[in-house]
């Protein structure tokens, strides 16, 4: 980490400050706020906010299930369809998902929380297994059937739970220390306080038949062509580990970073106000990797953060919802500006920018140009997929191009969430991937036997 | 501005609110409160011979929908539990001080005629403008043979109606139970005995929840419960029934009735009122928020009134009886179809749902072009049952609209299909 500041004497107040900054964006709901919200809901019939789901969770049902008071049954409906459920609770961009579709908005009501409903009832059966009570699914008969999944973020996870509760023994090949992928190395410290990826790949560890093996990076450690042989099947959920350079001058001196790496120190650090922060901070890019760093920067005590995105500001991929919340937390979003240098001597001093515009719906320099002082540089231009490894794989705009049911070019070879042609960068539509490639590998394999006999 | 003093079997009240016989009036210092709230009378806890009864705790329990808003109140209270003459004294300071109020005296006792007697005489005694039997108590009072159990007895109501009457000079009212069959019975009774009102209804028997971890009734007295008297808005539609059933009969018609059960607002009153009760009482909605309430019931009700052209109750009081029919009398021709106004549509399915497994199957949905859904009515198997309108959370989403089918009005006494009338044909 080259990022530094002078040393400032770091009083426990502050320390303490900084940590009671990185608390529960949404504080969780209290029973009976729950109960009151749950009973705001209509209960529609085939719901619009269902098929809003990336997984299809039955959120009537589980809604009314809050209501009714029957909490386990709730958490099952809802993890049934989305195991990570607890994740995407925090995480899921409701505002453009579940929650855009609820008809209420159509009235002359808010929607309901949908989001904040879920995690009630999810932490619940959480802290209900962590307690002791047996895992709420069971295994079916074991297939004898062996599957490697690569990756234990929310799509190997995912796809591990599925197959595993299908009767399959699943081994998890990871390269990290930890489990969980994004979730514990890249959401907002503010969406996942407490541990909760640990907590949460934990339980959902709990039906059996899992193993991961850390330390094991699929083309460095383990080779594909090796789990093909081992394994009846391999699935990919490697995620998108590789970030995507500004290729300009001076993008190597000290203090310039990739906005994700900034994130994955700050969320293994603690306290966080240990996590190395300059004070003129300048994060480029317009997504929500870039929002969730310039927060998180402001958060640690940057005295100015500024986000510059090079087109307006409806083109942005960060929601409204997550542009606000930067904008309450003090960032400057400057617009329709794209770096051009980095400058200073050894360390980053300074960035130089040029206007753009729009001509003829493509987006050009202007000629303009201007400087910001920086003193740490936060790139989040976008994550690429790291091809390491994937030898034999065929690829589609830069990813790993997948068929129907989740199929590479690679006989027994699957892919899902962040790393195939069609991700989408939501949690939740890794889990989607996972769980569907799950039941997809399960059909083949059971045709496979059915051949055998 | 409306008028809304009244007369209530002879007594003038400045208005039509008085609190119901229960704590609300347990006592000066509540009573003294509700006057200066506005209310227009009590009726005082209902005494009965000392020694005084003894309660137990805890004495409520409440029905409660998804939202936390209460349905009603499950109560196993016995009467007033305070010596007879402290009550008399304080009736008599009251009336002193507030006379323009109207006091009642509650009572009740066993099934003896000096006990009802004597007692009355004292109470009449205080100074009270009239005297109400509590016939009605459904729990506890009931065991030692009074309350419901005379209530419950026709022969019983009329006697101690009449050995009230016989004692005392002032307007008798007869409280009745609704845990019986047919109020027409004991409301006859009543009038019988002589009564000048009967009043109604007192509480409804009931088991308001049962505790799942202790397994006993709520609420829970060192782990055991009992059935008790269930008040409140889940209580008024049958005390509007029964009313009506008093006020359209046309032995009882002549009754007057004091109003109770579930009123909570002056529109609740207003109904009441409409189905022919001079007055109306107030209970439980009291115990929930406080004396207050009556400045809304005084207010909302004179503002409608106003609205509607009415300066006297007696200009509305019941305007809504001879509407109240027999369903014999109903016309079979009218016929309605559910229109849904697709503008004002949230696309719930609500409307779907409920007409599809529980009614007529005649609500379809379509696919809009551009996305989202469309409901749309089956005329000719929708049978007008207006069960999608209340299940629609949009306010005027789904109207019920007449079919101009040029029918005459027909009955069901007159209706070819009334095996009654095939008979006859033949
Ligand atoms: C900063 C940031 C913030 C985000 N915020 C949100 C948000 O708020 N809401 C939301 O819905 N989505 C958010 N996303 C997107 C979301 O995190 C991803 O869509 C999701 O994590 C994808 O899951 P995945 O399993 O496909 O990949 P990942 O979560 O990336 O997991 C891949 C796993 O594979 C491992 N791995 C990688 N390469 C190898 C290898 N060669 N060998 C073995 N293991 C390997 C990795 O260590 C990792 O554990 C955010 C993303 C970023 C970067
Ligand atoms: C706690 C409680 C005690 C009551 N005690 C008496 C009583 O002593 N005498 C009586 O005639 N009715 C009694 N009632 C019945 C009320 O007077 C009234 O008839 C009934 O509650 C219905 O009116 P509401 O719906 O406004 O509460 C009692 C009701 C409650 C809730
Ligand atoms: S659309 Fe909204 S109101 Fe309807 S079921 Fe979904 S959350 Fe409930
Ligand atoms: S009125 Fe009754 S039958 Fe007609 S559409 Fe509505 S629910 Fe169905
Ligand atoms: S119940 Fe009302 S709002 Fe819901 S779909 Fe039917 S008509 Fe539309």
């Amino acid at each position: 980490m080259t990022a530094s500041r002078p040393n400032r004497p770091s009083s426990p107040s502050r320390a303490e400050k900084i940590d009671a900054a990185f608390r529960d964006l949404h504080p969780a709901l209290t029973s009976g706020a729950a109960v009151t919200e749950a009973s705001r809901c209509l209960y529609c019939y085939d719901a619009p906010c269902i098929r809003a789901c990336p997984t299809g969770i039955d959120i009537p049902t589980f809604i009314h299930q809050i209501r009714s008071g029957n909490l386990e049954g709730s958490a099952k409906t809802i993890l049934a369809e989305n195991i990570m459920g607890g994740t995407c609770a925090r995480a899921c961009p409701t505002e453009v998902l579940c929650e855009e579709a609820c008809v209420l908005n159509k009235g002359e009501d808010k929607p309901i929380q949908i989001g904040d409903l879920q995690r009630h009832a999810v932490d619940h059966l959480i802290e209900q297994t962590h307690a002791g009570a047996p895992h709420p699914f069971q295994r079916a008969a074991a297939t004898g059937r062996s599957i490697a999944v690569v990756g234990a973020g929310p799509a190997g996870l995912a796809f591990a739970h599925r197959a595993a509760m299908l009767g399959h023994d699943i081994t998890v090949y990871e390269s990290r220390p930890k489990p969980g992928g994004l979730n514990e190395y890249g959401l907002a410290e503010y969406k996942m306080v407490d541990d909760f990826a640990q907590r949460e790949v934990a339980f959902l560890l709990g039906i059996g038949g899992i193993k991961i093996r850390h330390g094991r990076a699929l083309g460095e450690d383990i080779q594909l062509e090796a789990l093909r042989q081992a394994y009846d099947v391999v699935f990919i959920g490697i995620g998108l580990g590789g970030a995507a350079r500004l290729a300009i001058a001076g993008e190597e001196l000290d203090g310039v970073e990739d906005a994700l790496s900034f994130i994955e120190t700050l969320r293994q650090t603690k306290p966080k106000s240990k996590t190395p922060v300059g004070r003129t901070v300048v994060v480029i890019g317009g997504g929500n990797t870039a929002i969730d760093a310039a927060i998180q920067a402001k958060k640690l005590g940057a005295e100015s953060v500024t986000l510059v995105y090079r087109r307006g500001e409806d083109a942005m991929s960060a929601t409204g919802f997550e542009r606000n919340l930067a904008r309450l937390n003090d960032v400057q979003i400057r617009l329709w500006s794209r770096p051009s240098a980095i400058e200073g001597n050894g360390r980053v001093e300074s960035i130089v920018f040029e206007k753009t515009a729009l001509n003829g719906g493509r987006l050009q320099g202007t000629g303009e140009v201007y400087r910001l002082p920086a003193d740490h540089v936060l790139k989040a231009i976008g994550q690429k997929l790291r091809p390491m490894g994937l030898d034999g794989l065929a690829a589609e705009n830069g990813k790993i191009q997948i068929g129907p049911d989740y199929r590479t070019s690679l006989d027994g070879v699957y892919a899902g969430g962040d790393c195939v042609s069609t991700g989408e960068d939501l949690t939740v539509q890794a889990v989607e991937d996972g769980k569907r490639a799950a039941e997809a590998v399960h059909q083949a394999l059971a045709a496979q036997s059915v051949e055998r006999v | 501005m409306a008028d809304l003093s009244c007369t209530i079997a002879g007594i003038p009240s400045i208005n039509p609110f008085w609190l119901a016989s229960a704590p609300p009036t347990d006592k000066k210092y509540n009573v003294v409160r509700a006057f200066e709230k506005g209310w227009g009378g009590v009726v005082w806890k209902t005494l009965g011979e000392d020694p005084p009864v003894v309660n137990v705790t805890s004495r409520y329990g409440l029905h409660k929908d998804f939202k936390g808003a209460t349905l009603g109140i499950n109560n196993n209270e016995l009467i007033s539990d305070r010596p007879l003459a402290v009550n008399l004294r304080e009736i008599e300071e009251c009336r002193r001080e507030w006379p323009d109020r109207v006091i009642i005296g509650s009572m009740m006792a066993v099934m003896e005629e000096r006990a009802w007697k004597d007692l009355a005489i004292r109470i009449a005694a205080a100074g009270v403008h009239g005297i109400e039997l509590n016939l009605g108590c459904p729990h506890g009072m009931c065991e030692r043979g009074m309350g419901s159990a005379i209530g419950q007895v026709p022969e019983m109501v009329e006697k101690t109606t009449r050995w009230v009457r016989e004692v005392v000079d002032i307007p008798v009212f007869t409280k009745l139970t609704p845990n019986i069959t047919d109020i027409l019975v004991p409301a006859e009774a009543a009038l019988q005995g002589g009564a000048h009102a009967v009043s109604l209804i007192n509480t409804v028997n009931s088991i308001i929840s049962v505790n799942l971890d202790h397994m006993a009734p709520n609420p829970m007295i060192d782990n055991k419960g009992t059935h008790g008297g269930y008040c409140g808005s889940a209580v008024k539609p049958i005390a509007l029934n029964m009313v009506a059933e008093i006020a359209r009969n046309h032995q009882t018609r002549d009754l007057e009735i004091s109003a109770i059960g579930g009123i909570n607002t002056w529109r609740d009153a207003a109904e009441f009122i409409a189905l022919g009760a001079s007055g109306v009482q107030v209970c439980t909605s009291a115990m929930l928020y406080g004396f207050r309430i009556v400045e809304d019931m005084i207010d909302g009700l004179s503002n409608w009134m106003d609205e509607k052209g009415y300066r006297t109750l007696d200009d509305f009081r019941g305007k809504a009886i001879p509407n109240t029919v027999n369903w014999n009398e109903l016309n079979m021709n009218f016929d309605l179809k559910a229109r849904i106004d697709e503008k004002s549509c949230i696309e719930c399915g609500r409307c779907h749902i409920a007409c599809e497994d529980t009614s007529h199957q005649a609500i379809r949905i379509e696919a809009k072009d551009g996305g989202g859904r469309r409901f749309v009515v089956i005329d000719d198997d929708c049978v007008g049952c207006n069960l999608c309108q209340h299940v629609c959370p949009v306010d005027g989403c789904i109207d019920m609209e007449e079919v101009n089918n040029g029918l005459p009005v027909l009955t069901w006494p007159d209706h070819p299909k009334n095996p009654a009338n095939k008979a006859a044909a033949e």
